[in-house]
């Protein structure tokens, strides 16, 4: 094995005299082939489908349009992906371990998969998980990193035991601040020693419910690209809290400061600031809850009707808190329309809602919705407050129609 | 035996233990070399190792084909140092200002484990600002790209 990757690495040197140079063929993590020896198909690779939209081959990052996310609960195939580092190339179910362990956990203890499934009552919900970053295209000035639209959101169904079950039976300390994970995931340069992401929740939110180690989804084992064997989800909050490919998980005595905790990651300022601005490290605060949205799912932005009526569905959701109700406008938010709101299926699933329109003549119209939730907290219809980030835009979601 | 002869069958033996010496440090540094390289630390300071030149390697329509960036002054270096990690798609889909591109440079450099750029931060600086800069958005764009087809029902 060893011997192989050595040749490998001479061969991808050596490549460098014929065609594009490997710089670092060198530094390549062991079982890592660089990307020109990988199959390069992402939708192949990964299973997804055609119309999805390749942000970022390295590390891969794909969302969904909003029309493919028309599902209550979202195929795999229509769920956005966002990495932070490397997959890993060698994810066994037979000998992966959790570890838990840190300052406030009573005991260290290993678990097996099976140790989970044989030890620990399994849920199912179908929990929301949207990128902090969902929408960060729109931003301006414009902020660095992925430039998501609308797509980098699902709700899919989650099965497995409670992250809360799993604490307790290692005994928590009274002193307990923050869960965080630890990942199987590499470092985008290679570096065994840095982790590509590691972060967490409150004590309080891995307490509840719903805050799952999951070993399913959609009645499936969880595909390798989304957290294979083992996925924290907690729904609600930046998926980046729901760690994929989770081996160890530490019961923190403060807020824990592992990769993409600190500094400006998944923060926004804690006071509002100009667009623009310079914000500090210590004026940016974590993200908890995401913010109330919602999403028209159909029909796909662009239709030309020779009819003046249309049918509209779509989804809202608005992190910790339930959705109370969904409008629409067809004249630019002058006038608002209510839509037919169904309950979550369960607390942190979203929310599907419908409306019959009518147009009242021939035109060019654009379909807004509104979210409203259950605090009266409601969807901006321009861009939110602006952050260095990018994060958290939760602006109303348009379609263009024409009526012909 | 004469001197003559003695002298040289002497200094055969010298050879011959000159030459197995030889043998044996060569053999040792294959195989020391082999090992050493093998537990190679992987977390080393990273640094460029050769620039190649890229610039003319494929490029059509002012776009280099390889990688999808912009083909103008700075190409090189901007391959050679911010593509090895991530790919070309995460510069091209950004627009910045000269400060974010530079701010995102320090954060790579913090966190990310990119090298000091030395000379070629203000060449791939100004690549990045002059080819990917930050665009006017206001507050709300209009729709744009829109696909228009006919809806059946």
């Amino acid at each position: 094995m060893k011997r192989r990757i050595f040749i490998e690495r001479s061969a991808l040197a050596a490549l460098g005299t014929s065609m594009a140079e490997v710089v670092f063929a060198a530094r390549i993590p062991e079982g890592y082939l660089p990307l020109f020896l990988q199959d390069q198909d992402p939708f192949k690779l990964f299973g997804k489908d055609k119309e999805m939209t390749v942000l970022n081959r390295r590390p891969w990052n794909i969302e969904a349009k909003a029309h493919l996310l028309d599902d209550a609960v979202t195929p795999s195939k229509f769920m956005f992906v966002r990495n932070n580092g490397l997959i890993p190339q060698e994810l066994d179910a037979d000998s992966w371990t959790l570890t838990i362990d840190g300052e406030s956990a009573q005991q260290k203890k290993v678990y097996s998969l099976d140790d989970l499934k044989t030890k620990f009552k399994q849920y199912s919900y179908r929990l929301t998980l949207e990128c902090g970053g969902n929408g960060r295209s729109e931003f301006n000035p414009p902020a660095k990193g992925n430039q998501w639209t609308v797509g980098a959101v699902s709700c899919a169904e989650w099965t497995g035991v409670r992250l809360r079950d799993v604490l307790e039976d290692c005994g928590i300390k009274t002193d307990a601040v923050y869960v965080a994970y630890y990942a199987a995931d590499l470092h985008l340069s290679g570096d065994q020693n840095r982790d590509a992401i590691s972060r967490g929740v409150p004590i309080a939110k891995a307490m509840q419910d719903e805050t799952l180690l999951a070993l399913k989804m959609n009645g499936n084992d969880i595909p390798k690209v989304h957290g294979y064997p083992l996925r924290m989800v907690a729904g609600g909050w930046p998926a980046s809290a729901s760690g994929k490919w989770v081996e160890r998980i530490s019961i923190r005595n403060k807020v824990h400061d592992g990769a993409k905790m600190t500094g400006s990651s998944y923060r926004v300022p804690c006071d509002p600031v100009a667009p623009g601005a310079k914000v500090k490290d210590e004026d940016m605060c974590i993200i908890e809850s995401m913010p109330v949205k919602s999403l028209i799912t159909y029909p796909r932005s662009g239709a030309i009707l020779e009819d003046r009526k249309l049918g509209i569905r779509g989804h809202a959701w608005a992190g910790e808190s339930e959705v109370a109700k969904v409008q629409y406008s067809i004249d630019f938010g002058s006038s608002w329309q209510s839509c037919k709101l169904e309950k979550p299926v369960n607390r942190l699933a979203w929310q599907q809602f419908s409306a019959s329109i009518n147009f009242p003549k021939k035109g060019y119209y654009e379909v807004w919705a509104k979210a409203t939730d259950d605090k009266g907290v409601t969807q901006p219809m321009v861009l939110p407050g602006w952050n260095p980030k990018g994060y958290l835009n939760n602006a109303c979601h348009r379609i263009a129609v024409k009526v012909t | 035996m004469t001197d003559h002869k003695r002298f040289w069958r002497r200094e055969r033996i010298v050879y011959r233990i000159l030459i197995v010496i030889c043998t044996v440090v060569l053999v040792v540094a294959l195989i020391g070399g082999y090992i050493l390289s093998e537990c190679e630390p992987k977390e080393e300071s990273a640094v460029p190792v050769e620039q190649q030149e890229y610039s003319m390697d494929g490029v059509e329509n002012g776009i280099h084909q390889r990688t999808g960036l912009i083909a103008a002054e700075g190409l090189n270096e901007t391959i050679v140092n911010c593509t090895s990690c991530h790919s070309a798609d995460l510069i091209i889909q950004n627009r910045l200002n000269r400060d974010s591109w530079a701010s995102t440079i320090r954060w790579m450099q913090e966190t990310q484990n990119l090298w000091d750029l030395g000379e070629n931060e203000e060449i791939i600086i100004n690549y990045l600002v002059t080819n990917y800069p930050a665009t006017e958005k206001g507050r709300r764009e209009n729709l744009k790209n829109v696909d228009w087809y006919k809806l059946e029902e």
